[in-house]
């Protein structure tokens, strides 16, 4: 166990530290920027107001808001006490809600979309790629170039063409939003088959695009570990094949589960850009909004947000690693 | 390096990529030679004008024309100007005659008037139809009657006096040459919303995106050689803090650093250039973590000793003793990084953060203009499909280069 203790010591004191600078950058990266987004703020809201004293007013009122008139080290101590208590402040463009109330409605919808889906994408592209490097010939020849093909189709373009053929043309599945537009969200057989109808497309543009890379990855390893001296050795020996195809793999996945835990930044932006064509309630969606009506406060809590969710993710998968390979407790033990 | 470069040309995966790449690259350069001129040029009023050839109706009036009795002209009128509801309406006449139309296909333009013709009867009026929907009939039937040939339009100008006076007749019988029409424009992938050539468009956006990949992937490469070599090579704390920053910017999504760096910088100051720099700068870790790996286990090669006994610089050890052992990985992670920044800017201008609109197209841009006019949900495809193909075959062929290379300097993955 102490070589476990240590591992996990090590990776969550790295946890601690990596959340302290997303802290950090989330909070000095739009500070730092020679635009004064109060000041940007204020002229959207003066509009044409000419009256010098009553911009000053309005400016000044909304430094006080957001406590830009404090010196640096003041505010970033009271943004991060606000934090903690998941107050984010006001959102500008859906004004009185609270940031924290419309990130609470999207974070739900992020999370049970894209957590499958990614989750998904990669079993099915895993065992995709094992299959390839095993079986080789025809499968092999058929399987490469395609999932090279669908690993480079972005996933707003496979969001797109979904979205198109069997929403537009084939109509089999709604094109828009998280539930039909004339519900309010409630516990009933009708509002959860709408749920799962919204769910499909948003769903399989995901899952198809992260099927490609996985399978892409997961083959040359696996044609990799095929060629190692052990396979060699135990096939001397006399192992069956299928017993060896078992180890071949379980060494294969390790990569694959470190693959995942670097790409899963990757795979949510991506995904996130996905939430936006099918209108899904989620974070991509909010953050689209908050761009498009400079709801400053509402990005930066997003952006906080998605990164807090990265981060707990490959902290998660880090501690899995730890578990599946016994060489991580062992290299603690030197 | 002769060897190596025949050796990489004789890889198929390679040789693939790269002849997409270079058909693309190739567009890029010679198609605006055939049609110069500024790709955001409005040409056309309205939205999202279909692909196709378009002939002026001016000139064709203008143009003179010759005869020709083509047996399926009339037939090919016909079912072009006969609408869908037209057809819907004659389905309703027959129903309410009585007649049979159990086999009978709407989409079959040919026995849909045959029937017509056979059981149209003005005289009789069928029940509970109000005289309206008799008089629609008729109409319908009259104009059915004109298209079939014999009919003629009639070109008028305004004479002298204020009157119109017939200048010209049109048979159905009159054909003109498309290349004796003063104006034709063909339009290969039709108009986006804004009513631009979309083809022109896309080819000067594909040029603009593959140098903001460019430039990104410089960015990246550069930061992430210099950082990984440093660490590598250097060893002690600065592997340490080098490390120490590369850990914490490989965890923290690049995307969301993307987003928080465009929205600062305000939509004035985004060039295509800047989103370029930006996305290099939030993109070069990994590049900098598989550098300083191959680093370490090249610096106590006994060549790199050797050169250290002799008291070369560090410079010139890194250029001549470390470099060239990683040249293959340098240039295979900097095609990667040339496709995650194409595909970057892309998602950026999705999300309204990319690059500011007035003065060059990008691909993401089309895309994103594309979606906010609902190009996807109106049926015009033309001005968001072929967008998407263009990423998805650039990096395509970026990769599939990737794996060609790889293959031939990690013999293990050889097929």
């Amino acid at each position: 166990m102490k070589g476990y203790r240590k591992y996990f010591g090590k990776k969550i004191f790295w946890f601690i530290l990596t959340f302290i600078a997303a802290v950090v950058l989330n909070f000095i990266l739009p500070r730092l920027m020679p635009a004064d987004p109060v000041a940007a703020i204020t002229g959207r809201i003066a509009g044409g107001n000419t009256d010098a004293k009553a911009v000053a007013q309005i400016y000044e009122r909304y430094q006080e808001e957001f406590g830009t008139n404090l010196p640096m080290h003041q505010q970033f101590l009271k943004f991060c006490k606000n934090a903690i208590h998941g107050n984010f402040g006001l959102s500008f463009s859906q004004y009185p809600r609270s940031v924290s109330d419309i990130i609470g409605s999207a974070i739900g919808w992020t999370i049970a979309l894209q957590l499958p889906a990614i989750l998904v994408g990669w079993l099915l592209g895993n065992l995709l790629g094992a299959l390839a490097a095993y079986i080789r010939k025809g499968f092999d020849k058929v399987l490469l170039p395609v999932s090279l093909f669908l690993s480079n189709v972005p996933a707003f373009g496979m969001a797109v063409v979904l979205l198109v053929v069997f929403g537009v043309y084939l109509k089999v599945a709604p094109t828009a939003g998280g539930y039909a537009f004339d519900m309010i969200p409630h516990l009933s057989w009708d509002f959860i088959k709408s749920v799962i109808s919204h769910y499909q497309l948003p769903f399989w543009s995901i899952v198809l695009v992260s099927i490609g890379g996985q399978a892409v990855g997961m083959r040359s390893m696996s044609i990799y570990e095929l060629n190692a001296d052990y396979v060699k050795y135990s096939r001397f020996l006399g192992i069956k094949d299928r017993k060896i195809v078992g180890y071949v793999f379980r060494n294969a996945m390790l990569p694959q589960v470190t693959g995942l835990a670097l790409s899963i930044g990757t795979m949510v932006g991506g995904a996130l850009v996905a939430e936006i064509i099918f209108s899904y309630p989620g974070l991509g969606s909010t953050m689209y909004s908050a761009v498009t009506a400079a709801d400053y406060p509402l990005i930066s809590a997003t952006t906080l947000i998605i990164t807090v969710m990265v981060l707990i993710v490959t902290f998660l998968l880090d501690i899995i690693y730890g578990f599946i390979d016994p060489r991580v407790k062992a290299a603690q033990f030197e | 390096m002769k060897n190596t470069i025949r050796q990489v040309f004789h890889s198929p995966k390679f040789v693939g990529g790269f002849v997409i790449f270079v058909a693309i690259l190739l567009t890029m350069f010679i198609y605006p030679l055939f049609n110069p001129g500024n790709p955001l040029q409005q040409i056309g009023v309205g939205t999202f004008a279909k692909p196709g050839t378009y002939v002026s109706l001016y000139d064709a009036t203008k143009t003179t024309p010759e005869t020709f009795r083509l047996p399926e002209a009339d037939e090919n009128r016909l079912a072009a100007s006969l609408s869908d509801e037209d057809r819907v309406a004659m389905v309703e006449y027959f129903t309410a005659m009585g007649i049979d139309i159990s086999d009978l296909d709407t989409g079959d333009t040919d026995t849909l008037l045959q029937m017509w013709e056979d059981n149209y009867d003005p005289s009789v009026r069928p029940k509970g139809m109000t005289g309206a929907r008799v008089n629609y009939f008729k109409r319908l039937n009259n104009s059915l009657q004109d298209l079939k040939g014999g009919d003629t339009i009639i070109i008028a100008e305004e004479g002298e006096d204020g009157a119109l006076v017939e200048s010209k007749s049109i048979s159905t019988t009159d054909y003109v040459r498309t290349g004796a029409v003063a104006n034709v424009k063909t339009l290969p992938l039709g108009t986006d919303n804004f009513g631009r050539d979309v083809l022109k468009e896309l080819v000067s956006a594909t040029g603009t995106s593959i140098g903001i990949g460019l430039l990104a992937g410089i960015v990246a490469t550069l930061i992430g050689l210099t950082f990984g070599l440093l660490a590598g090579y250097l060893g002690g704390f600065v592997d340490d803090f080098i490390m120490f920053i590369t850990n914490i910017f490989t965890v923290i999504p690049g995307f969301v650093l993307l987003i928080l760096i465009s929205y600062s910088i305000g939509q004035e100051q985004r060039g295509a250039a800047v989103v370029a720099t930006v996305i290099g700068l939030t993109g070069w870790t990994w590049t900098a973590r598989s550098v300083r790996s191959q680093v370490i286990s090249l610096r106590n090669r006994d060549h790199v000793n050797l050169s250290k006994l002799s008291g070369h610089s560090l410079l010139r050890i890194i250029l001549t003793d470390i470099l060239p052992y990683i040249a293959s990985y340098v240039v295979m992670a900097f095609i990667l990084q040339v496709s995650s920044g194409i595909l970057a800017e892309a998602q950026l201008s999705l999300l309204g953060l990319g690059p500011r609109t007035t003065e060059v197209p990008t691909l993401g841009l089309m895309m994103n203009w594309a979606m906010l006019y609902s190009a996807h949900t109106n049926g015009s495809w033309w001005a968001y499909f072929p967008v998407i193909l263009v990423i998805t075959l650039i990096s395509f062929s970026l990769n599939l280069m990737n794996t060609g290379l790889d293959q031939v300097f990690n013999p293990t993955l050889r097929d």
